[in-house]
């Protein structure tokens, strides 16, 4: 029964997929590849395509594979499950466990963990930074000047209007720019 | 407007521009959930990062959960998290029916190559700012240092560093230096 297999898929990848996409994407070829769903290529191909589309990875591959295999409804079923530990997870972290967290041994854990989730958050964007700069001839030089000019923005509208410009508005702007840079610039030359 | 509903709209909202997974998406609930809306504080926000990072799922949907629910219990969690996923959900499954070589259409990949460069921006502003409003005393300074250059050694050699067993690491040594203090006393 698909359905069920979606589901029960699903719910594993949902369930054990700590510490962001990346670390989700072993469990999740498992998954895809135990049951037959996609081949490596697809797989590959399917992870780029969700990362140039919004939303978690997670559950936009669960959204895929649901759609290809079992339609509307198994896109609803496999998504619904991929979602559902993290919902569940987080609604019992506000309730039964609220007394819990606020216990001084909780709090001495989570002190640990601030720093480390901070430390590990500056330094996936470096390494974005530095892995999009390095194209196949060495230093991308287009990338270069993109990234020089969204640093520039985001710290003119800090520091000279004191108004943080939103992130939502600095991606339609990164977007404008690619297509200005890579899509217009190759035919312009 | 009703809450489950602004709810509901801010979260879609905020699915609509989640590009790059979780660490994008911690930068857009921030600038809307603490600096806009003043729902959270930005303690809240940096323990719920914590916990979103601790526990499974993706980082978007425990935070849709979070928030939704601290804003107006069950229900609330219910329409933040469905607005989260609903804009992906409709994108991916419109792509998996129509568009084979999505990817190769110059127009979008251009587009796209721009978006991967701004998303790196945003998550190395979000660390920076967490790292500089956070006060850390000398335990977290070294944790924050040490997973900082474990990280970047690893995404820049390639080396086999998981953020989980980090993570794990950090929460020992924060739980063993309380339990040493009182220990001490």
């Amino acid at each position: 029964m698909i359905y069920l297999k979606l589901f029960l898929g699903f719910l594993k990848v949902g369930c054990f997929s700590f510490g962001g996409a990346y670390a989700a994407i072993p469990l999740i070829r498992d998954v895809v590849r135990g049951y037959g769903w996609m081949t490596e290529d697809q797989l590959a191909y399917m992870i780029a395509v969700s990362e140039s589309t919004p939303g978690p990875i997670m559950v936009n591959l669960a959204t895929f594979t649901g759609a290809t295999q079992a339609g509307l409804a198994g896109a609803a079923l496999a998504t619904f499950a991929v979602v559902l530990p993290a919902f569940l997870v987080i609604l019992l972290a506000a309730t039964v466990l609220r007394r819990l967290m606020d216990s001084p041994g909780v709090q001495a854990v989570l002190k640990g963990l601030a720093p480390c989730v901070t430390g590990i958050i500056l330094a996936t964007g470096a390494c974005m930074i530095v892995g999009s700069l390095s194209g196949p001839q060495g230093l991308d030089l287009p990338a270069l000047v993109l990234t020089a000019v969204l640093a520039g923005v985001l710290l003119f509208s800090q520091k000279l209007l004191h108004k943080k410009i939103s992130p939502i508005l600095l991606i339609l702007l990164s977007a404008g720019l690619g297509v200005l840079i890579y899509g217009l610039a190759p035919l312009l030359a | 407007m009703k809450p489950i509903v602004e709810l509901f709209l801010t979260f879609f909202k905020i699915g609509l521009f989640t590009f790059g997974g979780g660490y994008a998406m911690i930068s857009v609930v921030e600038d809307q959930c603490v600096e806009r809306k003043k729902w959270i504080t930005q303690e809240e926000m940096v323990q719920m990062t914590v916990l979103a990072e601790s526990t499974p799922g993706p980082v978007a949907i425990n935070a849709a959960t979070y928030v939704g629910f601290q804003r107006a219990g069950l229900s609330g969690a219910a329409a933040a998290t469905l607005g989260v996923v609903l804009p992906s959900f409709g994108v991916i499954f419109l792509i998996s029916q129509f568009l084979e070589g999505f990817l190769e259409i110059p127009l979008i990949a251009s587009a796209f190559q721009g978006i991967k460069l701004g998303v790196g921006v945003l998550i190395f502003r979000t660390g920076l700012q967490m790292a500089l409003k956070a006060k850390m005393g000398p335990l977290a300074k070294g944790i924050f240092l040490a997973s900082f250059l474990a990280m970047l050694a690893a995404g820049l050699f390639s080396l086999p560093v998981s953020s989980v067993a980090l993570l794990v690491l950090a929460g020992i040594l924060g739980f063993s230096v309380y339990w040493a203090k009182g220990a001490a006393k």
